[in-house]
């Protein structure tokens, strides 16, 4: 599984959402290595397709893609919307769960 | 640079989305007034949004008034444009003034560098607080340091807060 971590640093939120992000892998089982991407210029936001940091993607996929709202890419801090439905610039750890969950179910099923 | 506690207030004279324009003189006689830096689409404002709200609420009857001010640039961010604050500020019920410092100068006088950062002066109009509205943006029921309730708490009561200064946490302020 590939799994992204983009951030920029002036959202103070990255460095929570890595320690939830390997608290979710750890607590899935899952052992594959988070490619870290520090993007630093809109021109990196543009070409990444960035919705603001922090943003994690699992083989291409947003872990809450209705929040992932500007398709253009922009140097912004991300909106999370939570389980209980309150705003939050950190995703929850269910919420990543979720995703890597959703992920293997998927790849299960292609496999059969 | 930063005002620095026991400094005096920064006047300012903005529009506000109701209509009106204000000045610190919009709030003579009050026991406290809070300047706080905010922006429509920054995530750390939504996050901590409705207690910046329910904290007016309870503060009104003691004399305690916030002023938002939204210095960012709406050409690199339009969801901070004046139009928008003003839809904001209706959706929300917001029980104060919100205010566009389009020209930046204000937030430039206060060396504000984030949304939302707080300024809390006294009766004096002394910076009595600066910095963060809590220590939990993602979780309220986490919360173990209410800085701002606090510091209202020791204005109203005639005491300095402590702590006076805590780090302001949330998005950058988008200079032109």
């Amino acid at each position: 599984m590939r799994i992204d971590f983009l951030y920029w640093e002036e959202c103070p939120s990255h460095e929570d959402a890595l320690s939830r992000l390997q608290a979710a892998l750890a607590e899935e089982g899952v052992r594959d290595e988070i490619i870290v991407t520090h993007v630093a210029t809109e021109a990196q936001a543009r070409a990444l397709a960035f919705p603001g940091s922090p943003t994690i993607r699992l083989d291409g996929r947003d872990i809450q893609p209705e929040t992932a709202t500007d398709g253009a890419g922009r140097l912004t801090c991300r909106l999370y919307l939570l389980e209980d439905g309150r705003p939050s610039p950190l995703p929850s750890r269910e919420m990543i769960a979720r995703g890597l969950r959703t992920l293997a179910q998927t790849t299960k099923e292609v496999r059969r | 640079m930063t005002l620095a506690t026991h400094e005096s207030i920064v006047s300012f004279s903005l529009p506000g989305t109701d209509g009106k324009a204000y000045s610190p003189d919009s709030f003579a006689g009050v026991s406290a007034l809070a300047v706080i830096f905010w922006c429509n689409h920054c995530p750390y404002v939504r996050a901590w949004e409705d207690r910046v709200i329910a904290l007016q609420r309870e503060y009104a009857e003691r004399g305690v008034h916030f002023v938002l001010i939204n210095s960012n640039d709406p050409a690199k961010y339009p969801e901070d444009s004046f139009d928008k604050m003003t839809l904001r500020a209706r959706e929300k019920g917001y029980p104060f003034p919100y205010l566009f410092d389009e020209s930046q100068t204000v937030a430039r006088g206060y060396g504000a560098t984030r949304t939302p950062e707080i300024f809390l002066f006294d009766r004096d109009r002394e910076l009595a607080y600066h910095g963060a509205p809590d220590d939990n943006y993602d979780d309220p029921a986490a919360v173990a340091h209410r800085y701002f309730r606090d510091a209202l708490e020791a204005v109203v009561a005639g005491r300095t807060p402590a702590p006076a200064e805590t780090p302001a946490r949330g998005c950058t302020i988008k200079w032109r």
